[in-house]
């Protein structure tokens, strides 16, 4: 098939391959159990790795034994923190701070934490040594929660260590005795002056819990030292940023660190930055032999999680429900480890009084260091946790004034042009559409029966709630792309987005097939590898579509320019001649190749210290709102969420089965962390270490009613009017079930998850009768 | 520590020897014939990540120990079908429907929807969601699972 190039569409309202729901174009691999994954990758002379890991929370290392470990037929090495400083002096990583470790040094800081590896080319054998590994600790006091943690004795880190990548931490260098690893504060109008005025004055607390995102594929990574290069294959959805973390902790150039990611069977912002990859290649170089770790299902529990939250949400009020004033405390719970907490803090933060319009605002919003595993980003980046805080609040606040929930929001959403709570103005943010759509489909204004069927009279009651959420692109982010036309006129794209189920390969060879003007199956992805794909921050927040989706069109578009510049350089014209005809005139037969390159960065405009006021926070925003119905047993506080309606603002969808897909997968999940999931912990050991008793959502989770739409918008600084999709789906779920809970029953929850439980105690404390604890 | 023995089974139709050590589960035995569709995920079988059908009876790898599929008839996902271009009417609908996003969990749910449908090949949605609630997707493309299961009885029916 010779393909000629299509007109250029750019300006185009209408398309040949953006808008088209064909199936993913990595389909056929994943129903033959043949896609790659790293999980598949066995290397000659590979070496298995396994963890000894610590099983006290925070504590002094007087010794670790591993001279039994040693001696077992089999191990090839062990490993404590000391080798690895033979290579590494100063082996601590993390994108926000420096201050893990890549075994623990000196200190201990979770149950969990790497503190010895073994190597083993049997990975039985390794396993088995780990278990005679043993290590003498001086226990030190606990923090845990992160309230305490603002004012604890027990202190995580000694000293702050900031990365240096971003200025706004540069100011915690060298800070001693703190627990504080990121204060961000907001501050627009004044709102204690606005709650003097104010008719009503409503304060409540929320707090979310510690979950995780469960990717059925753990984490792992196998690194291999060649001749010439660490190579190192993971699963990873930073590739660019592995590269440039490994190169600077062995104090070498990039271009001999090489990392490689396949598909990868889940992320969901687990696979993040460091994870294995440090200790993995650390472990390989001073093995010289290629080494693999893959954890288990158990070790998952502790490498990543998503923040616990206490969220303080305080709004003045007008009689008749206009919000005048807001004010937004919230403490994250990060764990031992910063991680990327910090801009969860600030990046999500600044969302915090949601998508509402008030004149006066205060937000103070703090990253904390506990002794729990490390919290980091998970599909959504905080928002879900805001969302659940200003959303139950704003029904609280209905509730109290008698307002209707669609009322009170109509009457203060953000509309198109206002300012949000940083000075930016909404731009193509489709807040009242979104919460209009979802009115419509709930029926909102037709009288909702609150009676059970006529077999449930006596017991069930029904209720219904709605919630809407919105985040900010986080900014400022670069994405580069590769567009490659070979001589046959076939197209590869090199970029180095990771494919981890979300449909990037299928969204990229869309917006590429559309910006050259040739059929989509004429377009291949090369997988990220970094000694050929170009530099991306990382494929986080929903950001790909819109960065990475920028990139390669604008590769495409310098790969068509060139095209018709060889073209017109042997006198043929490149819209009516086909390809392969235009390389054949240049040079005699079947060679050559056009390479575009595209390089995107959104404007941005720093928040000022202090105010947290830009006018450019972000290049765009994402909606999200579900609406819930409920069933609640009064006799028991058992209740089934019977129908979820989930609409999204996701700009002009490049491919609506798969935007769909990501619409109802990102409820679903957050679902789980509405409903059932929660970690649990004795002295920060995590006692539900297992799916048989941390509870993700199954089949016959899935409510009996769903519905997923995304409006008719255009994000008209979108790559073909697209932008991110993969959390949207997230933002209203757990305000709008707690809400239906209230609706029904008159049961007002303040804590997730949700419990039957929790209902039964609120059930009889409405009563008069409470439970006792 | 462990013993080997030398097991011989039929692995997706043809014979196959294998040296095998008696703590080896048949998620590695299959690791060590070069298929990695069955993926171990849990290890406790809870999610069907590792679904193999042995002697016509799907079981869960990670639980299975490899000696005990000596002299059995072992089917993975990567066994070729009849249909259209090698796959069978279920892999076509699972693509059809857009029903896995990551497809780590999708082998396991393929195999158990070919087994659901021998069974009862018009099953409720009811049934369906019954069948495979042994069988976890944390991308949670659940209701196009759903989607997928009724399309590919449609299919069979032809």
């Amino acid at each position: 098939m010779a393909t000629t190039l299509g007109k250029n569409n750019s300006g185009a309202s209408s398309f040949e391959s953006v808008g088209r729901s064909i199936p993913r174009v990595e389909a056929r691999a994943k129903v033959t159990g043949k896609a790659e994954y790293v999980h598949n990758l066995r290397l000659p002379g590979m070496l298995y790795g396994k963890v000894y890991r610590s099983t006290v929370a925070h504590a002094r290392i007087k010794g670790v034994d591993v001279s039994a470990a040693r001696m077992l037929p089999g191990v090839h090495a062990v490993y404590t923190a000391a080798d690895i400083m033979k290579l590494v002096p100063d082996p601590h990583y993390g994108p926000a701070f420096h201050d893990q470790p890549v075994l623990a040094i000196d200190k201990v800081r979770h149950v969990g934490e790497p503190v010895a590896l073994v190597l083993a080319a049997d990975p039985h054998v390794a396993e088995a040594a780990v278990q005679m590994i043993s290590a003498d600790y001086e226990e030190l006091p606990a923090v845990f929660d992160e309230i305490e943690a603002m004012t604890s004795k027990a202190v995580v880190h000694e000293v702050l260590k900031p990365a240096g990548t971003f200025p706004d931490l540069k100011h915690l260098k060298g800070k001693r005795d703190t627990n504080i690893a990121l204060d961000f504060h907001l501050r627009r109008g004044d709102a204690q002056k606005a709650f003097a005025a104010a008719d009503h004055v409503f304060e409540h607390t929320f707090r979310t819990q510690q979950v995780l995102h469960v990717p059925l594929e753990p984490f792992v990574t196998v690194a291999d030292p060649t001749p010439n290069q660490l190579v190192i294959h993971t699963a990873s959805q930073s590739p660019s940023f592995v590269r440039i973390e490994i190169a600077r902790l062995l104090g070498w150039p990039e271009n001999r660190v090489r990392v490689k990611v396949p598909y990868l069977g889940g992320g969901f912002g687990a696979k993040l930055y460091i994870k294995l990859e440090a200790l993995v290649a650390i472990a390989a170089l001073l093995a010289g032999r290629p080494v693999k770790i893959s954890l288990t299902m158990e070790e998952q529990f502790y490498q990543i999680t998503k923040h616990a939250a206490t969220l303080r949400i305080k709004s003045g009020v007008s009689r008749d429900g206009k919000i005048l004033a807001r004010e937004c405390e919230v403490w994250w719970n990060g764990g031992a480890y910063a991680d990327i907490g910090p801009r969860v803090t600030q990046k999500s933060g600044f969302t915090a009084p949601g998508p509402y319009d008030i004149d006066h605002v205060s937000i103070d919003s703090y990253a904390l260091y506990t002794n729990l595993p490390a919290a980091g980003a998970l599909r959504g980046f905080g928002i879900p946790q805001l969302v659940w805080a200003y959303e139950s609040h704003t029904d609280m606040i209905a509730k109290a004034l008698n307002i209707d929930p669609l009322a009170i929001r109509r009457k203060n959403i953000l509309r198109e042009g206002r300012p949000q709570a940083t000075g930016t103005l909404m731009r193509d943010a489709g807040i009242e559409q979104v919460l209009e759509r979802l009115a419509r489909r709930m029926q909102w204004e037709k009288a909702f029966d609150h009676e059970g069927s006529d077999n449930d009279k006596g017991t069930i009651r029904r209720g219904r709630g709605i919630a809407i959420g919105f985040k900010a692109s986080i900014s400022p982010t670069t994405s580069v792309a590769i567009v490659n036309v070979s001589a046959d006129g076939s197209v590869m794209v090199n970029c180095s987005t990771v494919d981890m189920g979300q449909g990037s390969d299928t969204a990229m060879a869309q917006i590429v097939a559309e910006a050259l003007g040739i059929p989509v199956e004429a377009v291949t992805l090369v997988h990220p590898d970094t000694d050929v794909t170009p530099y991306d921050m990382a494929t986080l927040g929903s950001r790909s579509t819109y960065h990475m989706g920028h990139a390669a069109k604008l590769a495409a578009e310098d790969a068509r320019d060139k095209l018709v510049a060889l073209a017109q350089e042997v006198g043929l014209s490149a819209e009516t001649t086909p390809i392969p005809d235009i390389f054949r005139k240049k040079y005699g037969m079947q060679a050559g190749n056009i390479v575009g390159v595209g390089s995107f960065i959104p404007p941005y405009t720093p928040p000022e210290p202090g105010t947290g006021q830009t006018p450019d926070a972000t290049p765009f925003w994402m909606i999200g709102a579900t609406g819930a119905e409920v069933e609640v047993d009064t006799e028991t506080g058992e209740f089934k969420v019977t129908r979820l309606v989930n609409i999204v603002d996701v700009g002009r969808p490049v491919n609506p089965a798969i935007v769909e897909t990501q619409i109802s997968g990102a409820t679903l999940m957050q679902l789980g962390f509405t409903l059932s999931e929660r970690m649990e912990f004795d002295a920060g050991q995590v006692t539900n270490a297992s799916l048989a008793d941390y509870k993700i959502p199954g089949i016959r989770d899935v409510p009996a009613v769903m519905e997923n739409e995304a409006v008719d918008m255009v994000q008209k600084s979108g790559p073909f009017g697209a932008k991110g999709v993969g959390e949207s789906g997230t933002f209203g779920v757990s305000p709008a079930i707690a809400s239906a809970i209230d609706d029904a029953v008159g049961v007002r929850l303040t804590s997730l998850p949700l419990t039957a439980e929790a209902v039964y105690r609120g059930l009889r404390a409405n009563a008069g009768r409470p439970l006792e604890d | 520590m462990t013993t080997h023995r030398t097991i011989a089974f039929t692995l997706n139709g043809s014979p196959v020897t294998a040296h095998v050590g008696n703590h080896q589960n048949l998620v590695e035995l299959l690791q060590g014939q070069g298929l990695f569709g069955a993926r171990e995920s849990c290890a406790q079988g809870l999610c069907g990540c590792c679904t193999v059908v042995v002697d016509g009876q799907a079981v869960s790898g990670c639980l299975t120990m490899a000696t005990l599929v000596d002299g059995a008839d072992v089917r993975t996902i990567e066994e070729p079908q009849d249909g259209e271009g090698g796959l069978d009417a279920v892999q076509q609908a699972f693509i059809e429907t857009g029903a896995f996003q990551c497809g780590f969990c999708t082998p396991g749910f393929i195999l158990m929807t070919r087994q659901l449908l021998d069974a009862n090949p018009h099953p409720s949605d009811d049934e369906i969601r019954h069948y495979l609630a042994g069988n976890l997707c944390r991308c949670a493309a659940y209701p196009e699972i759903i989607k997928a299961v009724r399309l590919a009885a449609k299919k069979r029916k032809g």
